[in-house]
């Protein structure tokens, strides 16, 4: 059979070839359909679900942190508007050109941008990162004149929080800082975090922060591809958090830090009625803004490694021996055991133990005489609380002690109060590996030795003094208020207990002691009476930082700073109606009666007077007592 | 004489005017939902269209016999012009692909499409003096020779189709099986040389991504699961004209041009992909219809290469946007904004009319 054929092409083969070549073209149109219906049969969900998920966006709102007010409703910590620049890394097209050019627009250091590289590497590219913060009325008008030149940069208005006292408040209302990887614990509980960038890192913002972060509300949003939104579809609003007021009065802080100035150290002032704490001062201090949102390497490093340890919270951190600011309360331990108050010992200057020549000296070195407990609070005598110590022995003094929180955390609401110390027998076994010496009973009678105190527990021990037994906790948030109600959510009422002496006189004898260390003729702090309005109780105290050889005299001008003695006081005022009670530390400052209670004097006077406008001017207190 | 004194329009093949009219209408729609209801743009492609219709009306009026004469110049002339491409691309920066004569800018690879088809089925019908296999290797070798050029511009894409234009015509004339599968192997074999020294690093980056393109959504692969993610979205029966996220909120790139078959695909759902093929078919049947009722070889060859390259066009488009081939830019014909492309076709169409004419004047 012959085929037909053309320039050598068969004409049969050729028609078939046609055939097949439409039999591939099926085939691969079958393929393209089978493609297509598989997208859009059997992927249909997922690809629906993924270009929901494309373009609908959730987007936190971010809430707005509770305020702090003090007890005057001064506000101590609230949000200010701020301008943020914010970058989309992904919508970038040449990271390096915008740095260079917006560092000449709004100012970069070097450490923004150091800071914002690693921040790049380390995040996903769609995250957003803070470029800069804070910017200036200047800096925003240049940046929005230019802004078309940099997509993928955005100026964002926000919220920052601000101290306005500033150094005043840092140590206890703290600050927040941005949530850095230490805090995801806290922050990877579900949404709780949403939007929010900050978190309390100290003081009460820490504390508290759970009450006063708010919780995030929701936007959601249809958003293009280039991340711009096209329209709000439904809005959940966050919940502010909530309105903390504290019991501080920020004028007596004020007064507080001012009286401190050029001392290191501290002063806690409580209402003993309530144990709302009236000023928590700590000196010195340092600027809470600066750690907002982040605070430079070098700033940092200065304040930590500072001799003058700025960062450190002397109030609740700092332990000291409370030194002769116990007595009070030794002998109100004695008096629980029998040992009354007008008992007389006889002072020669020193004290020694039966059987050992070693020589206890009293700060007098010509002694006290004969003297019985009045007497030795009014002057400080310390052979009479050797003696006192001695015979009560130092398991029945621990114990007593102890009924009074000594060597315990006073349950302030701040995070990481010390416990101080109340040595005792089994105590140095653990710790020292070495038995109780009956010399260390002598010690411990004056508050010296191994006995350690926060001011806090030195001003809630006082506190205790002047309620006459009644126990408080020192707090210092008052109440919280739902700012979008108005109303007080709740009164903040911490645990009151009675501590049940023998005979209520007791506290009244010492109570007494204490008037006459103030007001009594041989009183070790009668030089801060002088125009007084109204009767007080105190106690000075000079503890030793270094021990002094035995025969050798301790001469203040002698010795390097650091080794002089620490001066404290402690009281509370007015005697029968008490407002406040104090404590104040002077580190290295020397004499309690000279350095410490002046000061306390001063704040007494000024939130009694000013504060509360209490006493009419011209009525002085006259001195009694015995000569 | 007289058939042509009839009217002015019987010359037009209608089966293919009334496909070709469909797929327009159906790519303004689309086009209108993808530019963004950009007037503009639908206008400038209407234009488009009119000065490619009158081109395809002009050319269906060239005697088959005229063009098989010119093959072997007009092949030339698109080699040296893609030559001088290359060398004013390497001066140049990056990729070059276009002529720019002033008043006109054209690419010469798009001659190729109708060329390469042409002179292949030239050189398989018209030099009686070679042997078959002479003639078969040239044929080769005129296929080879321009698809290199074009993958050094480069233009993945388009060699592609050149190289899918040719081959058919070499699979028409008839070449053994035996002959096919060497050719396969051959070109099997040089696979690996091509990408180790011809690819450049972006193409062999897309066909990586094209094996598996959720590796990298956000980068490379980005194109291709945007789009897939707009037609899978698109259901059975799509989201609606106007209504399509992904391409209203501009997750899919390029979507007036390489992709806008995703936004058919999200818009009309499954249905619109059916009647879309359902169209392109009709077009590349009755292509194949004319390549067989007409008489001469030349003309059977190539109107069977021309429909086929149509057909290539539709399979690599669609493939690559689904996700199935790689992202090699090939436009969907008729329906991607651009004129280029559109020019190309019509010619080929006008061809076909051209041969169709012949067939109604027995």
């Amino acid at each position: 059979m012959r085929r037909p054929r053309e320039n050598g092409i068969d004409q049969y083969v050729l028609e078939r070839r046609f055939m097949l070549s439409l039999v591939f073209i099926a085939v691969l149109s079958f393929v393209l359909f089978v493609r297509v219906a598989y997208l859009q049969i059997a992927q249909y969900d997922r690809f629906e679900l993924l270009s929901q998920e494309n373009h609908i966006d959730r987007i936190p709102l971010e809430p707005v942190r509770g305020l702090i007010l003090d007890r005057n409703e001064e506000i101590l910590a609230h949000n200010v508007q701020v301008f943020n620049l914010e970058i989309l890394p992904d919508r970038v097209p040449d990271m390096d050109r915008y740095l260079q050019e917006l560092s000449h627009l709004v100012e970069f250091t070097r450490e923004d941008m150091k800071e914002l590289k690693t921040a790049l590497k380390s995040r996903p590219s769609f995250e957003r990162q803070t470029l800069k913060t804070n910017l200036t009325d200047e800096q925003v008008a240049v940046f929005s004149v230019n802004q078309h030149r940099f997509p993928g940069v955005e100026l964002k208005v926000g919220f920052q929080r601000d101290y306005p006292y500033g150094d005043l408040t840092a140590h206890i209302v703290g600050y927040v800082g941005r949530i850095s990887p230490d805090d995801r614990e806290l922050v990877n509980e579900q949404g709780e975090y949403d939007g929010i960038s900050h978190i309390g890192k100290i003081g009460i913002e820490s504390q508290y922060e759970k009450i006063l972060k708010g919780d995030p509300g929701h936007s959601q949003v249809e958003m293009n591809a280039h991340g711009r939104i096209v329209r709000h579809l439904k809005q959940d609003l966050p919940n502010s958090g909530q309105t903390l007021h504290l019991g501080l009065d920020i004028m007596l802080q004020k007064e507080s830090m001012a009286a401190l100035e050029g001392y290191e150290g501290a002063v806690v002032a409580i209402e003993p009625a309530t144990g709302e704490v009236l000023a928590l001062a700590s000196a010195p201090t340092y600027d809470p803004n600066l750690f907002v949102n982040g605070i430079s390497q070098t700033r940092y490093a200065q304040l930590n490694t500072s001799e003058l340890k700025p960062l450190f919270n002397r109030s609740i951190y700092g332990q000291y021996a409370p030194g002769s600011t116990i007595k009070g309360f030794v002998s109100l331990v004695g008096l629980e055991h029998g040992l009354e108050h007008t008992r007389e010992v006889f002072c020669p200057g020193w004290y020694s133990l039966p059987n050992n020549n070693r020589q206890y000296r009293c700060w007098r070195r010509s002694g006290h005489g004969l003297i019985d407990g009045y007497g030795a609070i009014e002057r400080s005598c310390d052979v009479y609380y050797y003696d006192l110590a001695v015979r009560l022995g130092i398991d029945r003094l621990q114990e007593g002690l102890m009924r009074f929180g000594f060597g315990q955390k006073t349950g302030i609401d701040l995070q990481g109060e010390r416990s101080g110390l109340m040595p005792g027998m089994e105590w140095k076994q653990k710790s020292h590996n070495q038995p109780w010496y009956p010399g260390d009973t002598v010690n411990s009678g004056i508050g010296q030795g191994y006995m350690l105190m926060t001011p806090v527990q030195l001003a809630s021990v006082t506190a205790i003094l002047a309620n006459r037994g009644v126990a408080i906790t020192p707090h210092l948030l008052r109440l919280t208020e739902n700012p979008v109600r108005q109303l007080p959510e709740s009164t903040i009422v911490t645990e009151q207990k009675q501590i049940q002496l023998q005979q209520e006189e007791f506290y009244d004898q010492v109570i007494e002691s204490m008037r006459r260390v103030v007001h009594g003729f041989n009183g070790t702090a009668k030089g801060i009476r002088t125009g007084m309005l109204y009767e007080m109780a105190g106690k000075t105290g000079t503890a030793q930082v270094v021990g002094i050889p035995q025969g050798q005299k301790y001469e203040e001008e002698n010795i390097p700073k650091k080794y002089r003695d620490h001066a404290l006081f402690v009281g509370f005022a007015p005697l029968d109606d008490p407002k406040i009670a104090i404590a104040v530390i002077v580190e290295n400052g020397g004499s309690g009666g000279k350095v410490a209670a002046p000061i306390a004097r001063r704040l007494i006077d000024y939130y009694l007077l000013e504060r509360l406008g209490l006493f009419v001017p011209g009525v002085e207190v006259l001195p009694t007592g015995q000569i | 004489m007289d058939t042509e004194q009839k009217s002015a329009l019987s010359t037009l093949d209608y089966p293919l005017l009334t496909g070709i009219l469909l797929v327009c209408s159906l790519g303004l729609i689309t086009l209108y939902s993808a530019s963004g209801e950009n007037v503009d743009m639908l206008i400038r492609h209407s234009g488009r269209l009119a000065i490619a219709f009158i081109l395809m009306y002009i050319v269906s009026h060239i005697q088959i016999s005229m063009l098989s004469n010119m093959s072997l110049y007009l092949y030339s002339v698109g080699i040296v012009l893609l030559i001088v491409v290359l060398i004013f691309g390497s001066i140049g920066k990056g990729a070059q692909r276009w002529i720019d004569f002033g008043f006109l800018r054209f690419q010469p690879s798009e001659i190729m499409k109708i060329t390469v088809p042409m002179m292949a089925a030239w050189i398989m019908t018209h030099n009686p003096v070679m042997s078959r296999r002479a003639r078969i290797l040239l044929a080769v070798l005129s296929i080879v020779v321009p698809c290199v050029l074009i993958i050094l511009q480069p233009d993945l894409g388009t060699a592609l189709l050149i190289a899918a234009s040719g081959s058919i015509v070499i699979f028409l004339a008839g070449i053994r099986w035996k002959t096919i599968l060497a050719l396969l192997v051959a070109g099997a074999l040089s696979a690996p040389l091509v990408w180790g020294m011809v690819l450049y690093d972006y193409q062999k980056e897309r066909i990586l991504t094209m094996l598996d393109p959720w590796s990298d959504p956000l980068g490379a692969g980005y194109h291709a699961v945007q789009s897939m993610i707009a037609i899978g979205s698109g259901g059975i029966t799509g989201k609606g004209w106007l209504s399509g996220t992904q391409s209203r909120l501009e997750f899919i790139p390029e979507r007036s041009t390489d992709f806008i078959f995703s936004v058919m695909g999200e818009e009309f759902g499954l249905w619109g992909f059916i009647l879309l093929m359902l169209i392109y078919l009709l077009l590349v049947v009755r292509g194949f219809w004319i390549g067989i009722s007409v008489q001469d070889t030349y003309s059977k060859l190539l109107a069977g290469g021309l429909s086929f390259t149509f057909f290539a066009y539709v399979f690599v488009n669609i493939g690559m946007v689904s996700g199935i081939l790689p992202v090699v830019g090939v436009p969907l014909p008729f329906i991607s904004y651009g004129g280029t492309s559109m020019v190309t076709l019509m010619v080929g169409f006008g061809i076909l009319m051209s041969m169709s004419k012949r067939i109604k004047s027995y």
